[in-house]
């Protein structure tokens, strides 16, 4: 099998190293084709006759990429009508040092059998095998290691009889040439999509190259960004700064950049120090010197449609500088001077299209407000108006005010509901896919029964009263509750978790699946589940009269609700009753009922009240947000009413059960588990993260204490108008904006010190109760059975490292989870006042400096209201006080936490981009303000959704 | 079924790990970096006889690891009779490196401590394989100095004292042969070169009596999972296995070789 030829591969490494390597040259690599009959191969994934659409190539042929085709054409490769390709390994290879994403796009696609796509290892074929020569660059080395492979499969197919050739995709002009002397076909790829039948699309998915647009308006002219290594070395002296660059939402003109290794955020202002970086890249910075120090200029700023394409930004900058920021305000602030790494992904968005009915280059403004306007080239602006597409970014040049992009893909008329829930998923990069085939496979047979050897396992406790509270039409309970009084006085409790680690077993693909996905996400009308519907609202879901599995915590608790004993046992249940919170409230609260479930709840609730005094005697905070639910027409699936969420004294004895189980099993694992257990903590927010909280309570004349948990606890309690029910609730929804994320990981990878839970005030927490909708929790699951004994441990579990990235993931999915979850609520408040134009209450958060903050309590909103702006010529101008934090129009006077009453509706003046506008009934502010919305000839008519195509 | 079974846990070596990140040590087509599969060895070259001062020596290359072995006894024990074993030969192993034999040069070629411990192993090896009992109040020396170093130090100082042993003539229970292996996405590994030892993986090493599948020897680095280490652990046995029919081999055609010079019968 080897060839046995020893071939001596010498890298340079610090200049001094002479490092020699054993290369093994084969002679069984096989060539992948269905033709061969001389490879000895399995199942070949390059068919037989591909049928060809080119007009360059009209015979059968397979395609041969070089790595720069790949790289930056990569949305042209994934497009389903390109198929049969080779894929070298010199290119894969060059590929994964170059570009991780675009490294797994191309995995993905060669492991799709659809696609056709073979991986050839020609580095280790005898045959295809080419050293470098005498000073021969490495980069010229692989293009001659792919032309000498491209010649090999032309021999090859030669051999194999047929007409099947094999075409060389290179953008590289001069070794295009070079292998036409070889008596290769080659052509770059733009000729060949070109030559294809029905190109249109395919065209637009090509990317741009740097040099095709360098007919730009030389105005613009960024300054030129730094060679890498001229930058490492920067940052070795301490001349620049790395960190991730992080565009303002409001400004486009502002960012800050999070210093690696540091807490530092860093403020960047200006388009020249800007720098072409966008969102996520990590960059490399120079701090500015103090006096050209700036500040984040309070304005809420948006790119407006009516700017032409290529205004004048270094006008803009200039505007900036006349400016100057007095000396206390100044932040430390700094210009970029280079990008170490992009972290471009696709963005969803719309296209803006030119003024010019020919153009065919036109904007496309992407969702995500962070992001800049790209450029994009097209041929059918037309179709493409109106609806929600995906581009990718390809390059920024020196002298273009926007990025240059490329089309990938249409996804639907905007305003729709699946398109804008598809648009919300993929910028949120949830995974949302249905479960692939082989995800299915791993589920139970149904029927499904419990089995002897299930029995033997696991304790019975079908006979006890156990209950599941849950909010109305939740179906994938996880978590259930018992309560009994033992002959010994004490309490017995019980939390029961379903067991979802009995079913995905680790390291399968359902499991894999799980873990990618970390959370189900909820959007306000639709789920995405984490596993699939047998799981999630069947087999594990803990649904009344049903015996199902579970992992039960059982306490003995005395009357105080102090522990005296836990215990955790896998177990089989059969719940008695599947309650909402409103249920058991009313069960609870019901005299005459004294059923032993009742009895049950009740227990439970006096333990709850205990607990939860005992955790606000220790320092936990109560803090809020405003929550809502809509209801849902379940024809139109249109939002009718919006109603902010009650809670009731149930849903808090079901949350201070469900801790007091995580805190339990935390202890458990890291007892067991010191080096892997996962875990969750909550870092203290720096004290400085507070000041708009400390300056809002000072405005009324509260002080609020923030050096512990504890003293904010106290002192939020304390903070309370007596006049103004809703003062207390704004300011823990301040406080809450102050707080930092609580976050997974492993405990081997930080000291004890840093557990603590700050919100919780526990010293240690984990999640472990909602093993259906979290994978946190399955992996707490397995870690505790594993420590029980109930089953066997698996190599990941136990590594810290493995744990750890696992982790970031569960982190970010959780993250991201999240913002989907808000944005789904914004959007369905579009649609809700599509049809309304409504006069409400609300209470002033922020004052901005052309802007105010306008929180609506009724629907749990948050809004801007824009004072001065450009667009409103005539009418009052506010003014605003820096210091007092006021906005002053005559009389009038804004304060932090003023009770305002707005007009809510709809600004349709931009229809692709759907806006919530807020207009000023009370206080009355004449030339501003506007009738109440009984008073206006308010129209209501269904605005055009569908863009009439021209 | 083990006759002596040594398990020596050492702590993970501080290793260079950094500058491997972006090594990939098994590809999705399932190819290693330097070419081979993961079920496969490098090249094994040797040749038994090399120096004629020597009882018995032997050369040995397994990839770019190569190693000479000299075996000198069985004679009497060096230092006065205060050392010898009454019962048995006493077995006396020195491991070397030369100073040209790594990337960077050695500052000791012997007597630190990673080469006393490699000594100390080789010694326990072969007192497991040597019929020491044959030789009471007599001494053996097997001398090992490794020229060029790839991965797998041990074992392939194994395999070549195995060979000078034999051309010494010194009765065995059978061949020793060693072999190492790793595990790498979730795919056992075996003869693992230099760049594979240092990634921070596993690394499984065994010495066998491979006719009677008989482990007297058995090291491990690293952290690796119980459920993982049969696996390994079977690779690993069946690579000693395959080294042993390349040395079988080689001292067949040495024996047939050295018996034609003497114009011997070969029956």
């Amino acid at each position: 099998m080897l060839t046995n030829k020893i071939f001596l591969k010498k890298t340079k490494k610090g200049g001094v190293m002479k490092i020699v390597r054993e290369h093994y040259l084969r002679d069984d690599i096989t060539c992948g084709t269905e033709i061969c009959a001389f490879c000895n191969q399995k199942s070949p994934c390059l068919q037989e006759n591909p049928s060809s659409r080119s007009g360059l190539v009209t015979t059968s042929h397979y395609l041969l990429p070089d790595t720069n085709v790949v790289l930056h054409q990569i949305d042209v490769l994934e497009d389903s009508s390109i198929q049969n390709v080779i894929i070298l390994q010199t290119v894969l290879d060059e590929v994964r040092h170059r570009s991780a994403p675009a490294h797994r796009r191309l995995k993905d696609m060669i492991s799709n059998p659809d696609k056709h796509f073979y991986s050839f290892c020609n580095e280790f074929n005898k045959d295809t095998y080419i050293e470098r020569l005498r000073g021969e660059k490495s980069n010229d080395r692989n293009d001659r290691a792919i032309r000498q492979a491209a010649k090999w499969y032309a021999d090859h197919l030669k051999k194999c009889d047929g007409n099947l050739k094999v075409v060389l995709l290179t953008n590289d002009a001069d070794n295009k040439s070079k292998a036409k002397d070889m008596g290769l076909e080659a052509y770059t790829i733009y000729e060949y999509v070109k030559s294809l039948k029905d190109a249109g699309l395919l065209m637009d998915r090509l990317s741009v190259p740097d040099t095709g647009l360098a007919v730009e308006d030389n105005r613009v002219q960024f300054p030129e960004h730094l060679p890498l290594l001229e930058i490492q070395r920067g940052i070795k002296s301490g001349k620049y700064l790395q960190g991730t660059f992080q565009a303002s939402r409001e400004n486009y003109m502002e960012a800050n950049v999070s210093v690696h290794n540091d807490d530092r955020m860093i403020f960047i202002q200006g388009h020249m120090n800007l720098n072409r970086a966008v969102q996520d890249d990590v960059v490399a910075i120079e701090m500015l010197k103090e006096c050209d120090w700036g500040c984040p200029s309070s304005l809420v700023m948006e790119e407006t449609e009516e700017k032409p394409d290529d205004a004048d930004i270094e006008g803009e900058d200039l505007k900036l500088k006349r400016n100057k920021v007095p000396k206390e305000q100044r932040q430390p602030s700094a210009r970029v001077v280079g990008i170490i790494k992009r972290n471009w992904r696709q963005y969803c968005g719309i296209l803006q299209q030119s003024a010019l009915k020919e153009a065919t280059r036109h904007l496309f403004v992407p969702a995500e407000k962070r992001i800049p306007k790209i450029r994009i080239e097209t041929r059918q602006a037309n179709v493409l108006a109106g609806q929600r597409i995906v581009v990718a970014i390809d390059s920024w040049p020196k002298n273009s005010r926007y990025p240059h992009g490329h089309f990938v893909r249409m996804l639907g008329n905007v305003g729709d509901r699946e398109t804008e829930n598809e648009v919300l998923l993929l910028e949120h990069d949830v995974p949302h896919n249905n479960f692939s085939d082989s995800v299915l496979s791993f589920l139970p047979k149904m029927p499904w029964i419990i089995t002897e050897e299930d029995m033997k396992r696991r304790r019975d406790l079908r006979h006890l009263y156990i209950c599941s509270v849950d909010p109305p039409g939740c179906t994938d309970i996880d978590d259930a509750l018992h309560y009994r009084e033992l002959e010994n006085g004490n309490i017995e409790v019980g939390v029961h978790i379903a067991d979802v680690s009995h079913f995905i077993r680790p390291g399968n693909a359902l499991d894999k699946e799980a873990a990618n996905r970390g959370t189900t996400v909820y959007l306000v009308d639709m789920r995405i589940d984490m596993v699939p519907d047998l799981l999630s609202s069947n087999l594990c879901s803990l649904r009344s009269n049903v015996e199902r599995f579970a992992f039960s915590v059982l306490w003995e608790m005395n009357h105080d609700a102090e522990i005296i004993k836990t215990e955790f046992t896998k177990s089989i249940i059969n719940s008695k009753a599947s309650l909402t919170y409103a249920e058991a409230q009313m069960r609870i609260d019901d005299k005459g009922k004294n059923d032993p479930l009742t009895l049950g709840l009740r227990g439970l609730n006096r333990l709850a009240k205990i607990l939860k005094r005992k955790r606000t005697e220790n320092g936990a905070l109560t803090l809020a947000s405003p929550e809502i639910r809509f209801h849902i027409d379940s024809e139109t699936h249109d939002p009718i009413d919006v109603q902010s969420k009650q809670l009731l004294e149930t849903n808090s004895m079901v949350e201070e059960f469900m801790l007091l189980a995580n805190i339990s099993t935390a202890q458990k694992i890291y007892e067991e588990f010191p080096n892997c257990a996962v875990l969750r903590r909550h870092p203290s927010p720096p004290p400085s993260n507070f000041d708009p909280l400390l300056k809002a309570a000072l405005s009324k004349g509260f002080s609020i204490t923030v050096s512990s948990g504890k003293e904010l606890a106290d002192s939020l309690d304390k903070a309370v108008l007596p006049e103004d029910q809703y003062f207390n609730t704004m300011l823990r929804i301040m406080a809450t904006r102050c707080m930092m994320q609580a976050v997974y990981f492993c405990s081997g990878t930080i000291s004890e010190s840093e557990f603590f839970h700050y919100g919780l005030a526990s010293e240690i927490y984990t999640h472990f109760t909602s093993p259906i909708r979290r994978y946190s929790d399955i992996l707490v699951h397995r870690l505790l059975a594993v420590s029980i004994g109930a089953d066997a441990s698996y190599p990941e579990l136990l590594d810290k490292y493995k744990t750890q990235s696992v982790c970031n993931n569960l982190n970010y999915r959780h993250k991201m989870a999240q913002y989907a979850g808000r944005a789904s609520v914004n959007l369905q408040t579009h649609l809700f006042f599509k049809k309304r134009v409504i006069d409400e209450e609300g209470y002033v958060l922020f004052v901005r400096k052309n802007a105010l903050q306008i929180l609506i309590p009724r629907y749990g909103l948050e809004a801007t209201l824009y004072l001065n702006t450009d667009r409103r010529k005539q009418g009052p101008t506010f003014e605003f006080d820096e210091e007092k934090n006021v906005q002053r129009c005559g009389v009038v006077t804004f304060h932090v936490f003023d009770r305002v009453i707005v007009q809510l509706s709809i600004d349709r003046s931009n229809i692709q981009h759907l806006k919530l506008k807020l207009e000023l009934v009370k206080p009355e502010v004449p030339g501003f303000s506007v009738p109440k919305a009984s008073q206006r000839d308010v129209n209501l008519d269904e605005p055009p959704t569908k863009k009439v195509k021209t | 079924m083990f006759s002596c079974y040594i398990v020596t846990f050492c702590s993970p070596r501080i290793r260079k790990t950094s500058s491997m990140a972006g090594m990939e040590l098994l590809s999705d087509q399932g190819f290693r970096i330097d070419g081979r599969k993961p079920k496969e060895l490098r090249r094994i070259q040797c040749r038994l006889g090399v120096f004629n001062q020597a009882d018995g020596s032997a050369y040995i290359e397994q990839g770019n690891t190569k190693v000479l072995a000299a075996v000198y006894g069985p004679h009497e024990t060096a230092g006065g009779r205060g050392k010898a074993l009454h019962d048995r030969v006493l077995v006396n192993c020195q491991y070397s490196m030369a100073t040209f034999s790594t990337g960077e040069r050695k500052r000791r070629p012997r007597g630190d401590r990673k080469s006393k411990e490699m000594t100390m192993h080789l010694q326990q090896t072969f007192n497991a394989a040597i019929m020491t009992s044959l030789y009471p109040r007599s001494q053996i020396d097997i001398y090992v100095e490794v020229l060029q170093s790839d991965g797998g130090n041990y074992c392939a100082s194994v395999n070549a004292a195995t060979l000078a042993l034999i051309d010494a003539g010194i009765p065995m229970k059978d061949y020793v042969c060693a072999c190492s292996a790793s595990f790498v996405k979730d795919c056992p590994m075996v003869d693992i070169n230099f760049l594979e030892e240092s990634s921070g993986g596993p690394e499984l090493i065994v010495a066998t009596l491979p006719k009677s599948s008989q482990i007297v020897f058995l090291e491990m680095n690293s952290r690796l999972h119980e459920d993982n280490l049969s696996k390994v652990l079977d690779v690993a046995v069946k690579g000693t296995k395959d080294v042993y029919q390349v040395l079988d081999n080689a001292v067949r055609d040495h024996i047939s070789e050295v018996s034609a010079f003497h114009k011997l019968d070969q029956s």
